[in-house]
Order: structure tokens, then sequence, then C-alpha cells
């Protein structure tokens, strides 16, 4: 018997359309900077901005901060959370939830006010203060991102087992963080890391209130001046996107690897 | 002095006792076996042996240094797992040597310590293998390998073999039981398969709600067990009502039949009822030499299990099993037909 397949194709074409018209038109538009012919200039353009680099590099490494600190937090909490206080999961759920839900607008200005010039704290009266509060804010925007990218590898090993193997003989809870625990859920560390420099590329209110030289404000910046920049820096954000989750895709490919297996 | 020793060992989880005052000594080079149905309290004494759990009250001695407030990683054991517990990002030769590492071993000698004990545990040439890419039967004796490298004190078994099929769990069992006596490692083995524990172990603890029923050589724990319990779980067990007859002669009545017992309880009545047990094997389908109880029935169930056949036969109210020896040249009894058993009245147990 044949299964008639019309609507369900119908259906994934309609939700593909939705998505690819829009990108296809901003790429086609991204090309019309000659008058009368299709060409590259507005790559070109943006790609001779050396403010594209600068930021963009900035962001790299704020981003590259914020995934090594993300996981030197989330890591061993999630490990001990499982491990020896299970009943805390339901809270820890919640509390990884709230920066989705809490405005990014609302945090920066929270930030601004405790940790201002003239508070007790003033990480805003400098300039590498303010690289480390933007650093911790994006730690937080990345939290549940990372957070649920870790606990779902620690579920596909036997933690509590594999702990108590590594003890038996010795190791201390460094060591089997460090040689056991870390090296296995290595993949979902990284799928969790693509995401958080996902969410640092692209970041404006934050960077932007805080007054740093970031690719999220520098991109806003260009669609205020520009027509034809801004629609090429929305594809290169795009392809700098996808390429992130492609590698996410590409390394969960790896995973059976390095993942305990029960028959 | 006893190697390993255990005084009044105690664990409670909040209002329910699963150990209750447990006590042992075992010397040195010994196979020792806890064996008792699930929810027994064995694998909690195991786990506080190897210090996952604290006891609520009590010692555990091992070489005569108290270990009872240790971390796990500094009582120098080793632990095979149910689950293997390999690591996965690590390939074999790297799990053997994890605990060597960890101790500081010099990389030359930990090379060597991996060769040799992937020959003992028969997998040479599997270093550069991954848990992944093995059986589960290679696994375990991976596992076994990785604690027994650093020659623990004493190596720990946590139902190792349960998790395998039956062909591998026999073999791998004697494997386990060969290294042992080859090493003269001092083993604590975990288990609810009694016949597992009869065949490898030097002496059994049988456990039962918390506390020991016995504690004896597997042909002690078989022949004579101490409590109802212990005759029960460990091997197949015929329970006979009987009615007493004459407790100064001992002579009681089964289904009508009468028979004298080896003993009485001291409160025995005559025409009160009584408990008899005894083993499927000591039941006899024909006259043997020494049997001075015959009993007539009839067959009720043929059961064939290859070398053994097991029949279950009915005296009346009571119904026995007993086992015969499989002759090929004659068929096996079938159902309806009548039998006379005969046993020997020493045989039979009144628990």
């Amino acid at each position: 018997m044949k299964a008639n397949k019309f609507w369900p194709w119908f259906i994934v074409i309609l939700g593909a359309a939705y998505f690819i018209v829009p990108l296809v038109a901003t790429f086609i538009f991204s090309l019309r900077m000659r008058r009368n012919e299709l060409s590259f200039d507005a790559y070109a353009s943006v790609f001779s901005d050396p403010k594209f680099f600068s930021t963009f590099g900035y962001s790299l490494t704020v981003g590259f901060f914020t995934i090594v600190v993300g996981v030197l937090v989330i890591v061993p909490a999630v490990y001990f959370v499982r491990l020896r206080m299970p009943w805390l999961r339901p809270f820890m759920e919640f509390v990884t939830l709230l920066p989705l839900v809490i405005p990014a607008l609302v945090l920066v200005y929270g930030y601004i006010r405790l940790y201002g010039s003239s508070s007790l704290i003033p990480f805003t009266g400098s300039v590498l203060g303010t690289d480390i509060l933007l650093t911790c804010a994006y730690v937080m925007l990345a939290l549940p991102y990372m957070y649920r990218a870790v606990d779902n590898g620690m579920r596909t090993i036997d933690i509590g087992t594999l702990t108590e193997a590594a003890q038996i003989m010795g190791a201390n809870q460094a060591q089997i963080i460090g040689q056991i625990i870390l090296p296995n859920i290595l993949v979902a560390i990284l799928s969790g890391a693509f995401l958080t420099f996902a969410i640092v590329i692209g970041e404006f209110t934050i960077a932007s209130l805080l007054a740093r030289p970031a690719f999220g404000p520098y991109l806003v910046g260009i669609g205020t001046n520009k027509a034809y920049e801004p629609a090429a820096l929305a594809i290169i954000s795009f392809v700098i996107t996808w390429g992130a989750m492609g590698m996410i895709n590409v390394l969960g490919r790896f995973a059976p690897r390095t993942s305990a297996r029960n028959e | 002095m006893a190697f390993l020793e255990v005084n009044n060992l105690v664990k409670s989880f909040g209002s329910n006792t699963v150990v209750k005052g447990v006590n042992f000594a075992f010397d040195k080079g010994e196979f020792i076996s806890l064996l008792g149905p699930s929810g027994c309290g064995k694998t909690t004494i195991l786990r506080m042996i190897a210090g996952f759990e604290h006891p609520t009250s009590g010692s555990i001695k091992v070489e005569g240094q108290d270990i009872t407030g240790l971390k796990p990683n500094q009582r120098k054991l080793g632990m095979v797992f149910q689950a293997y517990a390999l690591f996965p990002n690590l390939n074999v030769g790297d799990n053997i040597a994890f605990g060597l590492k960890i101790a500081g071993m010099p990389a030359d000698e930990r090379r060597a310590r991996v060769d040799e004990m992937l020959k003992l545990i028969g997998l040479p040439g599997f270093e550069k293998r991954y848990p992944y890419e093995m059986s589960g039967g290679q696994q375990q004796r991976v596992a076994l390998a990785r604690a027994i490298a650093p020659r623990p004190r004493l190596l720990l078994l946590d139902e190792p073999l349960s998790a395998l099929d039956a062909k591998i769990r026999v073999s791998l069992r004697e494997e386990i039981r060969a290294i042992q006596l080859d090493l003269g490692i001092t083993t604590v083995f975990v288990t609810h398969d009694q016949e597992e524990a009869l065949s490898i172990s030097d002496r059994i603890v049988v456990m039962n709600g918390g506390n020991i029923d016995q504690l004896g050589q597997p042909h002690e724990i078989y022949n004579k067990p101490a409590t109802r319990f212990v005759a029960n779980f460990v091997g197949h067990l015929n329970s006979i009502e009987a009615q007493i007859v004459d407790p100064a002669q001992k002579t009681v009545t089964i289904d009508g039949q009468t028979a004298t017992v080896p003993s009485m309880p001291a409160d025995a009545k005559p025409g009160a009822d009584i408990m008899l047990t005894l083993r499927p094997e000591v039941l006899s389908p024909t006259p043997r030499e020494g049997n001075d109880i015959t009993l007539t029935g009839t067959i009720a169930d043929v059961t064939f299990l290859g070398s053994v056949i097991r029949l279950r036969v009915a005296l009346g109210k009571n119904v026995v099993s007993l086992d015969t020896f499989n002759d090929q040249r004659t068929a096996p009894p079938t159902r309806g037909e009548a039998i006379t058993i005969s046993l020997a009245s020493k045989d039979l147990l009144v628990l």
C-alpha cells in the first residue's frame, strides 16, 4: 500500500520556505551592490573594513573565555548535583532557565548598578574589568544551553560507578573529574561550546550597553548606515552560526567512541 | 590475627536498618562469598568495606589497620563492578594502568605490569582496544585486571558475573578462582547465585535480612544448613509434612507411611504436625544400601534437564522432588507411573 505523502511533504516544504525564502532574498539583495549585475562587492566591502576583523576577533576572544569559565563552573556543578545531591536537580533546571526569562537589558542594568565605577566592586572602572564583566554576563546567557549539554552528556555515562571505580584505585576528586568525567563528556561540552559561541558572536544588548567593541554592536552599526553590507553580514553571520551547528553534528558522530555502552 | 575483620557492623538508611550487627573474620588468601537474596545487606557490607558507604556503627579492619574512617582512595583495595565500569575514554592498556599511574609508577614498569595482567586474563595484545569494541566477558576480565594490577590488599567483587550469559558466567568464575588462587589475594565476592558461591568459595556467609544466618565452608552450608532459610536458599529442598507418632521412638507418619527421624523437637507431642526437609538427591527411585525408609507414590511430573531428570512424586498430600541420572539406554519415567522411593532417615532434616 502506497501511503499518501502529499500532506507531510506540503507541510515540510511550507516550513522550509518560511525559513529559506527570506534568506535567499537577503542573499540575492547582498549581491546587487553593483547596478544591473550580480557581484560580491558588498562582501568585499565588508572584508576590507578593519573594524570587521577587530570586532570579530574581540567577540571570538570573549567567546573563548566564556566557554572556559562556563565549563569550569558548570561541569563540577552538574557532576556533584548528579552524584551527591540529585534532589537539587529540579532547582538547577529552574535556575538555569532564568537567563531565558530575564531580558538581557535587565541583566545589564543590574550589572551597571552593582558593579558601576562608583560601587564597591567597580568592574566597569577599567577596560579589563568591563571585559571580565562581559564574559561573566555571557556565561549567564549561555547557561541554559551549556547546562543542558553537559547534563545530557553526563546522563549517557554511569558517573556514579565510574567515580567509584576511579576512587577505589586511589584517584581523588580532581583526578576523577579531569581524567575520567571530562574526557567522557567532551563531545557534549563541545556542542555546548559551539552554542555558546553562536550566542556570543551575535549578542548586541550587553556588549553595546557596556560599550565594548564587539561584533554584535558592529553589525547593528553597519545596519543603520549602509544598505548592501548588512545583508552580506547577515549571510556571513548565518554561515558562521551554521558552521558552529555543523561542528556539533560532526562531533556528535564521534560520540559513540567516548560514551559508555551497555549491551 | 585475622586479615579481614568486621566487628558489629550496622548500617541504617533513615529508619531502615539493612545491616544489623554483622561480625566475621577471615584469613589472608581466603575466597569469601557473601550470599543472599536481594535486600539482604550483602552489597551494603561490600560497599562499606570499599568505603562507599559509611557504617552507622561498628568497625572494619584490614591487616589489623582500622579502615572504617578512611576514604575509598586511601584503602588500597581493588574492586570489580557488576556493570564493568571500564573508563570508556581509555583503551584497555590505559584502563589497567589507571591505578598504577595514580600511584605514580614509572611508565616502563607500568607497561610491564599491563602486559603481565593481559597475559593473566588471557587477552594479550588487546591493550589498544577500547571497551566498546569488546564483549561483556572480555570487558569484565579487563575490569578484573584493572582491579588487581595495583596489587591491592583485598579484592572486592560486586556480582561481577550477573550481567553475563550463562556459559561465560561459568568459565569466567573458574578463571577468577584460578587467578585468585594463583595470586593468593584475599577476595570478597558478593552474589545471589548459590551455585556460584558454592563452586568457588573457601567460605560462604549466608545473609538474611541484614543478619548472618550461617558462615561456613560450602559443603557445611549445603549439607548442614543451620536455618530453614539457608536450607531453602542454598540448593533445592523438599518439605514434607508429617505427624508425630511417638516422640521417644522418634517415629512419624508421612501420608500414612511410618518412618523414623534422626531428631525430634523438644516440645514434640504425639499427633502433632512436624515439618521434615530433605535434598532431592538423597531420595532414590531404586532401593539403595543404607536407605531405611521406603515410600510409595505416583509420578506427578517429569522434567528433563539433560544429564539429570527431576521427578516430582506425589506421596499423598506431600509432593517431593527427586533427581535421578539420565540413562541413555532406557526411556525416562512417565507421568502417572507408580514409584517406590527410598531414603536414609539420617538424611532427613528437622528444622
